[in-house]
């Protein structure tokens, strides 16, 4: 059974439907970026997954659980999917450590000496262990965005969702984010990721998925997709792209 | 509670609380108006004027945002004519309520006038304007419709703090309460009355006020 | 007749701003306990207690502190007990108070972004924690400059209590005006002692707005 698993969903802002019906199933383990332009609802999609939008229509299944808007089924949810934004979203008031303890500590109600551990494994993992006393702002771009993925994997989630990450850093940080989450990757973490970085994608992803005007347009393996785009939105979407 | 409201002086003396609230509409449109009129030149002076003239300016913005408002009133009515400056009870209301008016709103304009951008200023140069008259022509406008809200408010503040012009014998709405309650012992009915008023009179003006700012502000501001 | 140095007139007024002190701190404390209530009730889920507060601050900051002063001297004397100055003036102050500063407070709790609730939101927390780790902590770095302005406003606010017959600052001006004959000296030095309070409160207010300004600029 897949991981995560989306059907028929549809989403309206007002009198604008951003989702027509999705449906994509994501297995456990695989690397998935969702491409497109801005507007196709691809960021919505990610969103809706966390429960940070609520559907109108389809469901969306994790592990077997389903998205429910309630406050007990979203936690329950949220335990599972992790998600990392473009802002970052670093809590300024605390320190990088003290960012990845506290939902532990809250939420889990882990002891702080284990949250602790955790935190500085965590940071660790991220390349930046000699940071855990560093306020979000005396770190660049680039580390906050690594301590945001430090955070969201102290509450070992099954799944990442990555909504476009790396868009609001600056060209020379792009590349140590990408790492991390290359090795996450190799670590056979499950991610969802919403990118415009086409190479990455195309190194690392299972499968890419293209959205256009609300619906999965084209669907496949990065080597299919870039290619041998079968229709013509998706050639002129890559055309488009500078770096492929 | 034993208590009996009792409403029947309003026939009798309705044409009281009706001076009153004409006193106090009179006193609000004059101090506005001379009030931004005034903070228009404080900020215009703070923010762009000759060096010279700030430290006054600075000194002026300062004293009358930290005392009461009270305090001033019965400064220029009680102690100015010690002076020899004489003023009618209104006359003293009114300038009491242009000189507090225009501190506060020389603040609120010149974070209006400070907000505008770089540009603006350098476009108007570019094109021959003086200083004063990029500022006339091409920054107060915009700026104005930047903090329009927050004086908005501020006239709204002034407005109800008119209230104590009565402790001068002025005769506002509050005086009126005062007289009325001092005829017919009816003092909490009087002052319940004209608080309504009050209320009334603040929705009104805030109205009013957008209602202003629609016409003299037809277009976005440069952000 | 009795002459009055200078000496003697400010030493009046100066024991009566004690009055004006204290009156300020109760106040000050009073309203901003039931300010906090108010904002619990102003950003809380339940509508009627949004709409409770909504009608709350539009009475108090619609109509004049002076009324409300009469309103509670009057009122509270309906209940036919017999109400000293003080009893009124504290009342109507910390209502008035209040009302400003849940306003006040709640602007602050919408300043913080809103990335803030959902990156703490997809970490799993409920809304109770979201607000006591995450947003409130924000909330009040950026509510303490405001908060300390408005300071000013409860100091100058005490003046009116003189209305209604407490004795403070301004009221101890009358007193010696009528007893002095000179009150351009008396309202100057009144107007003084209360730039004295005063002044120091929207000093540091500015200050510590600006070091905030310069500590967001950083993030």
């Amino acid at each position: 059974m897949s991981l995560i698993a989306i059907t028929e969903v549809k989403k309206r802002f007002g009198d604008v439907e951003v989702l027509k019906g999705i449906n994509l199933d994501v297995e456990r383990g695989e690397v998935v970026a969702i491409i497109g332009k801005s507007g196709s609802g691809k960021s919505t999609l990610l969103r809706c997954v966390n429960g940070l939008e609520m559907i109108d229509d389809g469901s969306i299944m994790v592990a077997g659980a389903q998205l429910i808007n309630d406050d007990l089924h979203l936690k329950a949810l949220r335990l599972k999917v992790g998600m990392i934004f473009q802002q970052f979203n670093l809590f300024p008031h605390l320190s990088a450590g003290r960012n990845v303890m506290l939902s532990q500590m809250v939420v889990k109600k882990t002891p702080a000496g284990e949250a602790e551990a955790m935190a500085r494994r965590m940071l660790e993992r991220v390349g930046l262990g000699h940071k855990f006393d560093a306020y979000p702002d005396q770190l660049s771009g680039g580390q906050q965005q690594r301590v945001a993925i430090a955070r969201a994997l102290s509450m070992q989630p099954m799944a990442l969702l990555c909504d476009e990450i790396t868009s609001a850093l600056d060209p020379e940080l792009v590349n140590e984010v990408l790492a991390v989450v290359k090795e996450l990757a190799a670590d056979g973490m499950t991610l969802m990721m919403v990118t415009h970085e086409m190479r990455f994608a195309r190194e690392v992803c299972d499968r890419v998925v293209f959205m256009h005007q609300g619906r999965v347009h084209e669907i496949g393996p990065p080597e299919e997709v870039f290619g041998n785009p079968r229709t013509p939105e998706l050639r002129q979407f890559l055309g488009a792209q500078l770096v492929v | 509670m034993t208590y009996r409201f009792d409403y029947s002086w309003i026939a009798e003396y309705w044409p009281v609380v009706l001076k009153g609230l004409v006193t106090t509409v009179e006193l609000t449109l004059i101090g506005t108006l001379f009030g931004v009129a005034l903070g228009i030149a404080c900020a215009w002076t703070r923010s762009l004027g000759p060096r010279w003239l700030r430290p006054p300016v600075v000194a002026y913005v300062e004293l009358i945002r930290n005392t009461p408002f009270l305090i001033q009133l019965f400064f220029i009515f009680f102690g100015l004519p010690s002076l020899g400056v004489q003023m009618t009870e209104f006359q003293a209301a009114v300038l009491a309520m242009v000189i507090n008016l225009g501190a506060y709103s020389g603040e609120i304009i010149r974070a209006g006038i400070e907000a505008t951008p770089r540009g603006q200023f350098e476009a108007g140069a570019s094109l021959a304007m003086t200083r004063f008259e990029t500022f006339r022509h091409v920054v107060l406008i915009p700026a104005l419709q930047r903090i329009w809200p927050a004086l908005s408010s501020q006239i709204v503040i002034v407005m109800l703090g008119s209230a104590v012009v009565s402790q001068i014998a002025a005769e506002d709405i509050t005086f009126a309460a005062n007289f009325i309650q001092s005829r017919t012992f009816r003092a909490f009915e009087s002052y319940f009355l004209t608080t309504g008023l009050y209320l009334l009179l603040a929705l009104a003006l805030r109205q009013a006020l957008r209602g202003v700012g629609k016409m003299l502000f037809p277009r976005r501001a440069a952000r | 007749m009795m002459t009055f140095t200078l000496w003697d007139i400010l030493r009046n007024l100066l024991l009566a701003a004690r009055w004006t002190v204290v009156l300020s701190l109760v106040s000050f404390i009073g309203g901003g306990l039931l300010g906090m209530a108010l904002l619990y009730l102003r950003i809380g889920k339940a509508r009627a207690g949004r709409m409770f507060v909504l009608g709350y601050v539009e009475l108090f900051q619609g109509t004049p502190l002076l009324m409300q002063l009469f309103l509670a001297f009057f009122g509270l004397g309906l209940f036919g007990i017999d109400v000293p100055a003080w009893l009124a003036a504290g009342l109507a102050l910390i209502l008035w108070t209040a009302a400003f500063l849940v306003e006040i407070w709640r602007g602050c709790v919408e300043s913080v972004a809103r990335g803030q609730w959902e990156a703490s939101a997809s970490l799993g927390m409920g809304y109770v924690q979201q607000m006591r780790y995450v947003i409130l902590p924000q909330a009040v770095r950026v509510a303490v400059p405001p908060t300390v302005g408005f300071s000013v406003q409860v100091v100058k606010g005490t003046a009116l209590t003189s209305i209604i017959g407490f004795v403070e600052l301004s009221k101890a001006g009358t007193v010696v005006t009528n007893a002095t004959f000179e009150p351009f000296t008396v309202y100057g030095l009144v107007a003084l002692i209360y730039f004295a309070l005063c002044w120091p409160l929207s000093k540091s207010s500015q200050i510590l707005e600006r070091k905030l300004n310069v500590a967001h600029r950083n993030h």
